[in-house]
């Protein structure tokens, strides 16, 4: 893939800008879709494989208008439909067209308030960006209007004139309301409960917030400081946080209600316990999970050698197990962190990776080498008990499985060394036990994950759940969904208790 | 925020704090740890055990030896500075009921994490043993407290300088001799330590409990790196354990897991003991 720098994108932009504006209005749908899909502009694949900056640069105005005009602003509107938060796309976009960005920004926060991160971490190629009208025409999903880019502009741009607008709120109603996690369902649950007049403290197990936006994505994906804004808005609109508090442990959740007066909690207490493949010598010396190797690199900061005492182990051959999201950030981590070598091994083909195109696209650009169709059968240590090397196998696809996939069969005799020193393991988290250990009133699946009724309400009262505590390992927005519809039910009973307290007062 | 009430040296490199946490003085229980950082941006977070906890104060009991750059800056800590970050308490507690006759052995800094167990086994009915060691006079510690719960207490070290010359495991299994044998063993010591007294009581199939300290990034059950092979399965040690069926414990893998990042942790040491020393001689 040739690398175009972002000064050749924003040149181009620029020659071709004032001729769509002169027309901005009289385009017709079809010369709409001639218009061409703008490139995200990235930072050169060798320099960003050595540092932790966002890879992804952002669009510059021109593009953000010139891409944001290739919307044909279509009646069906099936990326809204889409959307788990329900975002208006044509009306911010229609707005980003005509350079009014502060309304663009404004359409957006009616229905989400962390665009900045939407906009970054959103697989939107299976969303908003999937049935878009102009994809469709052009019969290719890459060439549906960037959507996912243009929210991460708007939001870039409203943060870049320093003056982010709070959220009305309501007049102070009385309830508390407990949001365990800080994490993506945690913080849309404390926007909408407090946006309702609800007072809402926040309660995290780690030292700093944001859950795995901060200790899972790492900072070339999603830098720390678009979250601190995003959670300083909430700071803003008088949600309380606390952090080093550990909800089961350093308060048993019931006596938050009992106790501590909350009148409703949500549990947003994210992915639990990583899995690992039950293969022989995993518990070698230079075998971590994914959460492990992203925690010491993002939120312990182990990145920033010398002055974080967070030690990361020195790795120069690795081998990231699994092909999901969470796969591709802890490769293109190991590469930044000094790897020489770092393989994806993975069991399907490329079609079947669950991680997301562009993320793939971009650890390939970064020299991360995938090995489709091969599996890893035992890591090997040497005497002093550290990886020296792994043994793979290899498979050839066969029939479609249960999940219409296409099922992966072992070829016999097929098995081979890869000479490794790290091996990662990321192929998915169980729950985390914490809650169900210490509130066993609360149902869970036989995966330990919360049950929640269609309203995210759990098997006891007042108490509600969302995010990979629900779901299992899911995405940043579809916690988020999660976390709006909870926030939507609390609200809705709280309001039902204050207009019973007032029948009563009558 | 945690203010440092008390400091004490114990030992040499050991220190005993007292730190304000109201929460967790409230909940915790014998056998649960805490995680702290030193510093909230760049600062490691190292579980310790807590030894004792006042809930009229607000306070927990803190033991620990200076093994690493953090512990080192913790033991320059005094009264009135603040910890930045206290979490717990975390871990499972010790399941407590009257076994009966139960062993408490405690090695070196182990006896910290041991003394409130002992403490609740013997408030429960149980006939409390209590054996202590270490490698020498200067490096026992608690010795007061465990003989004043203890129905039976004996003190060791390895060089002889106090008590019985003799490493733990020796007296461990003159007990296991006696008729009846005891119903327990507790052994909270160095991994070595601990994997020892599993082997002495083996034989003499007395169940034996273990309280494993290994590397641990979050201790409330994401991160996976503190996990143990106990018998056939992986077991996480900050949800699971921390204790365990010392006769079940892999403890050469989990000594050899330890050791991972010994190299780095070295030279961050001794980095951070030239700092240390510059910044004395500039002030000078």
């Amino acid at each position: 893939m040739s690398h175009l720098t972002a000064e050749q994108l924003s040149e181009e932009a620029k020659k071709l800008i004032a001729d769509y504006v002169s027309r901005i209005d009289d385009m017709k749908a079809k010369e709409r879709m001639k218009i061409p899909a703008q490139e995200m502009p990235a930072q050169d694949p060798e320099v960003r494989s050595h540092n932790l900056d966002e890879v992804a640069i952002g669009y510059t105005m021109e593009q953000a208008r010139i891409e944001a005009m290739r919307c044909i602003q279509c009646v069906k509107k099936s990326c809204v439909e889409d959307c788990p938060v329900r975002i208006d796309i044509p009306r911010f976009i229609n707005h980003i067209a005509h350079e009014e960005y502060q309304n663009a920004a404004d359409v957006i926060k009616e229905a989400s308030l962390l665009p900045a991160i939407c906009g970054r971490v959103c697989p939107q190629e299976t969303q908003c960006q999937s049935n878009c009208a102009v994809g469709k025409a052009l019969k290719d999903v890459d060439k549906s209007v960037a959507i996912g880019r243009l929210e991460r502009f708007v939001a870039d741009w409203e943060r870049a004139t320093g003056k982010i607008a709070i959220p009305e709120i309501k007049p102070d109603t009385g309830k508390k309301v407990a949001v365990v996690g800080s994490g993506p369902a945690g913080l849309v649950v404390a926007a909408d409960c407090r946006r309702e007049g609800h007072q809402v403290t926040i309660f995290e197990a780690f030292h700093k917030l944001g859950g795995v936006l901060r200790y899972g994505i790492p900072e070339f994906r999603l830098p720390n400081d678009i979250i601190d804004k995003e959670i300083e808005v909430l700071k803003a609109m008088g949600v309380e946080f606390q952090t080093n508090f550990v909800v089961g442990r350093t308060r048993k959740l019931t006596d938050l209600m009992d106790k501590d007066g909350y009148h409703a909690v949500f549990v947003g207490t994210g992915a639990g316990l990583p899995m690992f493949m039950g293969i022989e010598g995993e518990s070698l010396v230079g075998v971590f999970s994914a959460n492990e190797y992203l925690t010491r690199a993002n939120l312990m900061r182990a990145f920033e050698k010398g002055k974080a005492d967070t030690p990361i182990y020195p790795s120069k051959r690795v081998a990231v197990l699994g092909g999901g999201n969470v796969a591709m950030d802890s490769a293109r981590m190991a590469k930044r962190l000094g790897a020489e070598k770092v393989y994806v091994v993975y069991r399907r083909t490329e079609v079947e990776m669950p991680a997301r195109k562009e993320e793939v696209a971009h650890a390939k650009e970064e020299g991360i080498e995938f090995l489709f169709l091969q599996n890893a059968k035992k890591i090997i240590g040497n005497e002093k008990g550290k990886v020296k090397e792994m043994e793979c196998v290899r498979y050839e696809l066969g029939e479609p499985d249960a999940s219409g996939r296409r099922r992966p069969v072992l070829i016999p005799n097929s098995e081979f060394i890869l000479e490794v020193d790290t091996v990662i393991v990321a192929i998915g988290n169980s729950s985390n036990p914490l809650i169900s250990q210490t509130t066993p009133q609360i149902n869970v699946n036989k995966w330990g994950n919360i049950i929640v009724d269609e309203t995210q309400k759990t098997s006891v009262d007042k108490i509600f759940a969302g995010g990979d505590i629900v779901l299992g390992a899911a995405t940043v927005i579809l916690a988020m969904g999660e976390g709006r519809r909870a926030a939507a039910a609390i609200n809705k009973m709280l309001a039902e208790e204050i207009e019973k307290g007032k029948a009563v007062m009558n | 925020m945690s203010k440092i009430l008390f400091k004490k040296q114990l030992s040499n490199d050991v220190y005993m704090m007292r730190l304000q946490a109201p929460l967790i003085a409230e909940e915790r229980a014998a056998g649960q740890f805490i995680i702290l950082q030193i510093n909230e941006d760049y600062g490691e977070r190292i579980p310790l055990t807590i030894a004792d906890a006042d809930t009229k104060e607000g306070s927990i009991t803190i033991i620990f030896q200076v093994v690493g750059k953090t512990t080192l800056e913790l033991s320059g800590k005094n009264v009135g500075d603040e910890i930045p970050a206290l979490v717990g308490p975390l871990g499972k507690p010790t399941h407590i009921e009257n076994f009966g006759t139960v062993v408490c052995v405690g090695g070196g800094i182990g006896v910290a994490p041991l003394y409130p167990i002992a403490q609740a086994l013997k408030n429960a009915g149980n006939h409390v043993i209590t054996i202590i060691g270490a490698r020498n006079k200067e490096l026992i510690i608690l010795e007061e407290e465990m003989k004043e719960i203890a129905d039976e207490f004996i003190l060791c070290t390895d060089d002889g300088s106090y008590g019985r010359k003799a490493l733990v495991t020796v007296p461990l299994k003159e007990i296991c001799e006696r008729s009846p044998k005891p119903n327990m063993v507790i052994a909270i010591g160095p991994p070595i330590m601990m994997k020892f007294c599993s082997e002495t009581t083996r034989p003499y199939e007395v169940f034996t409990q273990v309280s494993l300290n290994t590397i641990m990034v979050d201790g409330t059950g994401m991160c996976g790196g503190c996990r143990v092979n106990v018998g056939k399965e992986i077991k996480f040690v900050c949800v699971d354990g921390p204790e365990f069926d010392g006769h079940k414990v892999d403890f050469d893998n989990m000594m050899s897991r330890l050791n991972s990042y010994k190299e780095l942790e070295r030279e961050a040491h001794s980095c951070f003991l030239e700092q240390v020393i510059k910044n004395k001689e500039a002030l000078q």
